[in-house]
């Protein structure tokens, strides 16, 4: 195998000492990986933007999941930035509304690319369409932003986990987040450094989050972990670019998240017996839609 | 590394809702699909775990039964898979185990027709990835770390020598392989390991080989 890095160190590591960003190690390594050329590598992630793209234009449209426990949310927030009205102001609001789209529209079994998963879908490409019109960023800027989310989404699903079941929401969402943070501080012209110090100080954040989706459906609240996800990311983002620098360095963040992933009990890691999952109203929206009897006791 | 590439992690494009209750479900069920060579005429599918907990939530019949259908994880005739199982005559039947599973989102396939009938146990690893771990009461030991190829053949002198010849003048490094057979001069199956990613080419050029009869991923 031709593995150039295995860990957040040796990615930055790499970047600094070719000068290059780290999407271009990313893609560096996908050709060796995968003995296919460059051109192969971009074309198949730009097929991954365009998907990403007409799940957030369908999402932006109005969409409602078989269940009708999610939908229409992204409408909702993009007409209140119309109004003028944001006080967290409209850029990031525009991801958050982007985020849900993107997530409303893989809660009605459309067509999405997952970003590191399904359920974390909407992160990466809702901070990606918000940033984009501030940043003007060429198409090739936006598909080198999915290979860089994808540097570090690849370190952490190696070292950590990046499956609900395994690690709960932080291992989801978490790493959506955390990836994206280290995306857009690329395409700001941040560092390779300053790209893992966004990281860092998103996932530190993330910490702990379970996996408790109602009726074991990727709607509630997978679509707000998305919205909050892409606010973070942005946050996060903005801080490492003032020069915030994490105590903690990023490998070790993510040794904590795998650790806390594992101690998580199985009730909280995507198996609708624990938290939101088991509340009285969760498990009244279990039972209707499932027409299932409800369960009288709580498991949590 | 159980994760090689970067679309694993920026990827696959995909059926909602969920990498690995939907799209590594139906890798799954088009993982049976393929060793069995055919259209199965009825599917008995053991859930465990969260996929026995939340399956109805996720698609996750419908996915595997699509992955039956040999839908890719991107076909959005997921969606309507039981229809289309209705109109192809595949018949269904899901079992939820209560039963403590080594891993937590794992599906037991059992698929069949008049000619004969295949189980298949795989798991589903997130992001839509999955590993098989048992074919036909075969235990597959899979490191897990490298990509994997499963080849099912006629247990006859030099099959394996033509294999491993076929993937050294590819450039392909074996890492690891096991080779089993359940009765002499009957069906034997070869699990192996390799350094590099596994392409569509090789994986025609080991089908073509003599006594040969289904080659397919077992990890990507």
């Amino acid at each position: 195998m031709d593995i150039l890095f295995s860990t957040v160190k040796e990615l930055v590591g790499l970047a600094e000492k070719s000068g290059r960003p780290i999407s271009e190690i990313m893609i560096d390594q996908e050709m060796r990986i995968t003995k296919r050329s460059r051109e192969e590598v971009v074309a198949q992630m730009e097929r991954n933007l365009e998907v990403m793209e007409e799940a957030i234009e369908k999402g932006l449209e109005g969409v409602r999941s078989t269940s009708g426990l999610t939908g229409g949310d992204a409408v909702l927030i993009q007409n209140y930035i119309k109004s003028g009205k944001s006080l967290s102001g409209n850029l990031l609001l525009d991801a958050v509304s982007k985020a849900v789209a993107t997530n409303e529209v893989n809660a009605a079994m459309g067509m999405i690319c997952a970003t590191p998963t399904a359920g974390a879908a909407g992160i990466v490409p809702g901070t990606l369409f918000a940033v984009k019109d501030k940043l003007n960023p060429t198409r090739e800027q936006m598909i080198n932003f999915l290979f860089t989310s994808g540097a570090f989404g690849f370190v952490v699903a190696n070292n950590a986990s990046i499956s609900g079941a395994a690690g709960g929401c932080q291992a989801e969402t978490g790493s959506a987040a955390s990836m994206a943070a280290a995306a857009i501080v690329e395409m700001a012209g941040g560092t390779p450094q300053q790209s893992a110090e966004a990281f860092s100080i998103v996932m530190k954040n993330m910490l702990g989050l379970v996996c408790d989706p109602v009726a074991g459906l990727v709607e509630v609240p997978c679509v707000k972990r998305n919205a909050m996800g892409a606010a973070k990311a942005l946050v996060g983002a903005d801080m490492a670019l003032a020069g915030v620098t994490s105590v903690i360095p990023t490998d070790e963040v993510i040794a904590a998240m795998h650790r806390i992933g594992q101690s998580m009990p199985s009730a909280l890691r995507e198996t609708a017996k624990g938290g939101l999952a088991a509340t009285p109203t969760g498990k009244r929206l279990e039972a209707e839609i499932f027409g299932k009897k409800a369960e009288e006791s709580v498991v949590d | 590394m159980k994760f090689r590439s970067v679309f694993d992690i920026i990827g696959p494009v995909m059926v909602g809702p969920s990498s690995s209750h939907t799209a590594g479900a139906a890798r799954i069920g088009r993982v049976a699909r393929s060793l069995f060579g055919r259209q199965p005429a009825w599917a008995e599918i053991r859930l465990y775990g969260s996929f026995a907990e939340t399956y109805m939530g996720h698609g996750t019949d419908v996915a595997i039964i699509g992955g039956l259908l040999d839908y890719d994880t991107d076909d959005e005739r997921i969606r309507t898979a039981f229809q289309e199982a209705g109109r192809v005559g595949l018949k269904y039947e899901f079992i939820t185990v209560d039963e403590e599973p080594e891993h937590p989102n794992t599906a037991r396939v059992r698929i069949g027709d008049a000619d004969g009938e295949m189980e298949l146990t795989g798991i589903s690893i997130g992001g839509g990835k999955m590993e098989v771990t048992e074919l036909n009461g075969f235990t597959l030991r899979l490191t897990g770390h490298y990509p994997a190829l499963l080849i099912v053949h006629h247990d006859r002198p030099g099959v394996i020598a033509n294999v491993a010849n076929s993937l050294a003048a590819d450039g392909i490094n074996i890492a690891h392989m096991e080779c089993g057979r359940k009765e002499k001069g009957e069906m034997a199956l070869m699990v192996i390991e390799v350094d590099q990613v596994i392409t569509d080419s090789m994986i025609r050029l080991i089908s073509d080989l003599d006594n040969v009869t289904q080659v397919s991923i077992l990890a990507d």
